[in-house]
């Protein structure tokens, strides 16, 4: 690509630029949901977010959601925030506020029980994020480099050619941002089971293959345990229509994303990564689930392919999705922004890597994707218990 | 269908692979052309983005693609034969 890799973005208090400005009006809890849901339509330019956590659960799972919705606050395309809780719940406003308080943003919050029910409270939040849409609207941008960019790599309903066209061609575009100084994850956990020889090989150091192999043996025993002799298969039905038979044929397919970089960290789910280039995160493969690990960790937009086809998007970050094959590109042409399957018709990984590259570059310039527009937009975290 | 109609091209990865994936839908008898040039005679009708055996593969024999193991042949499998989850199951 001759063009630099330079967009204007709005730089965060606590580094990262963002590509987008969202003013973000999120539920701690899912009590919350209604309330949030109400200033959507009466604020559509929010980005809305309600969800069935926060509460009721055991330790391990309300860390996690603390630690994924403060990341989701903390995320560089969110420039300011309101919190709307219940008042009773676990994860209150008050928690997720502090959870999240290194981000510098301006942050609000709004607790239904205290102002006075519902109705009230969602004049409150409206109030609330009517001021710092204003204020974000006077955000000065600076400019960013591929050097700031956290990618996400994903893949949902996959087929057999998804690992010969879509996969590859985002592994060359993987390849192609970590040359430019910026950073990859390669979530999915469960769909590295089978895949681990190859992967290893692109650990960069003893301790990353260690901790490579202790996460995805740890998900194959998992597997194994709650899913006994099925544990070979766990791949969805569309998968299996779309030609794939084992895991490890999934997974072979999907780990082509990395690309041939190094891996130079292994994360827990939702965390930051603290060094440049191809980091691995321990994330389910069950799409929205991973999307909220890598938004969590301050990825800015996330490479998504598909082979069968799927509309799902994430508040705030941008999803490009590009298709396997280009019979279904033309029949989810709404859904879709780009076409590897080209690849199938004499176009190589490397020139496809370079129109994904040359699209990340519009994105971040400003450019809507298609579950932007179609306001696809969906959120769950994983939970500790089984989740594939 | 003419069982001679132009081959079909199918997508191996690795020069390991026993099995590769046709890009289009073929026809029993129809011939699937590698991308060097090899070709194989498809045993049966076999959809667009499924997997054909490039040689014989014996029960229990491990199916190979990405010049990886995929899993284990569940039966003796004949070249051009299609290979999904009636004959190939991942391994122990």
């Amino acid at each position: 690509m001759s063009e630099k890799f330079v967009f204007q973005g709005w730089r965060r208090p606590d580094g990262r630029p963002g590509i987008r400005n969202h003013c973000l009006v999120l539920a701690t809890v899912a009590c919350a949901a209604g309330v949030v849901r109400e200033v959507a339509r009466r604020l559509p330019e929010v980005v809305a977010v309600e969800h069935a956590h926060g509460c009721g659960r055991g330790g391990p799972d309300l860390a996690l959601q603390l630690k994924t919705l403060a990341g989701l606050v903390r995320n560089p395309n969110v420039g300011a925030a309101v919190l709307v809780g219940l008042g009773c719940e676990v994860v209150s406003p008050t928690l997720l506020k502090a959870a999240a308080s290194a981000s510098g943003k301006p942050l609000e919050t709004v607790v239904i029980q205290e102002a006075g029910g519902s109705r009230k409270a969602a004049d409150q939040t409206e109030a609330l994020a009517r001021r710092l849409l204003a204020e974000l609207d006077n955000l000065p941008r600076e400019e960013g480099t591929a050097a700031d960019l956290v990618v996400g790599l994903k893949c949902g309903g996959s087929d057999t050619f998804s690992g010969l066209t879509a996969n590859p061609a985002v592994g060359k575009a993987a390849d192609r941002l970590v040359e430019l100084g910026g950073t990859a994850i390669l979530g999915e956990t469960t769909e590295m089971i089978g895949a681990l020889g190859p992967l290893l090989k692109l650990a960069e150091s003893e301790l990353v293959a260690a901790r490579l192999k202790a996460k995805v043996e740890r998900q194959e025993e998992r597997a194994q345990q709650i899913l006994g002799p099925l544990a070979g298969k766990v791949i969805a039905p569309g998968n299996v229509e779309g030609g794939l038979t084992t895991i490890a044929e999934k997974s072979l397919g999907c780990i082509a994303k990395a690309g041939s970089s190094p891996i130079r960290e292994v994360l827990d789910y939702g965390d930051r990564p603290s060094r440049n280039g191809l980091v691995v995160m321990d994330t389910p493969g069950y799409d929205v689930e991973a999307m909220a690990g890598m938004a969590a960790a301050g990825a800015q937009v996330i490479l998504f392919t598909t082979g069968r086809g799927t509309p799902v998007g994430f508040p705030a970050v941008p999803v490009i999705k590009i298709s396997s094959n280009s019979e279904l590109f033309e029949a989810m042409s709404d859904d879709i922004d780009l076409d590897a399957g080209t690849i199938l018709a004499g176009k190589s990984a490397g020139q496809v890597g370079e129109e994904i590259i040359r699209l990340l570059l519009q994105v971040a310039r400003g450019e809507k994707v298609r579950a932007e527009v179609n306001g696809q937009a969906v959120f769950a975290i994983a939970q500790e218990g089984p989740a594939f | 269908m003419k069982a001679n109609d132009s081959p079909v091209l199918a997508i191996r990865v690795h020069h390991d692979d026993n099995v590769a994936v046709v890009a289009a839908d073929v026809q029993a008898g129809g011939l699937v052309r590698l991308d060097d040039g090899a070709e194989v005679p498809a045993v049966q009708a076999i959809a667009r983005g499924s997997k054909i055996a490039l040689r014989p593969i014996a029960c229990g024999e491990a199916v190979v693609r990405y010049g990886e193991e995929i899993g284990k042949a569940t039966q003796d499998i004949a070249a051009g034969e299609h290979v999904h989850t009636h004959n190939l199951r991942r391994g122990g």
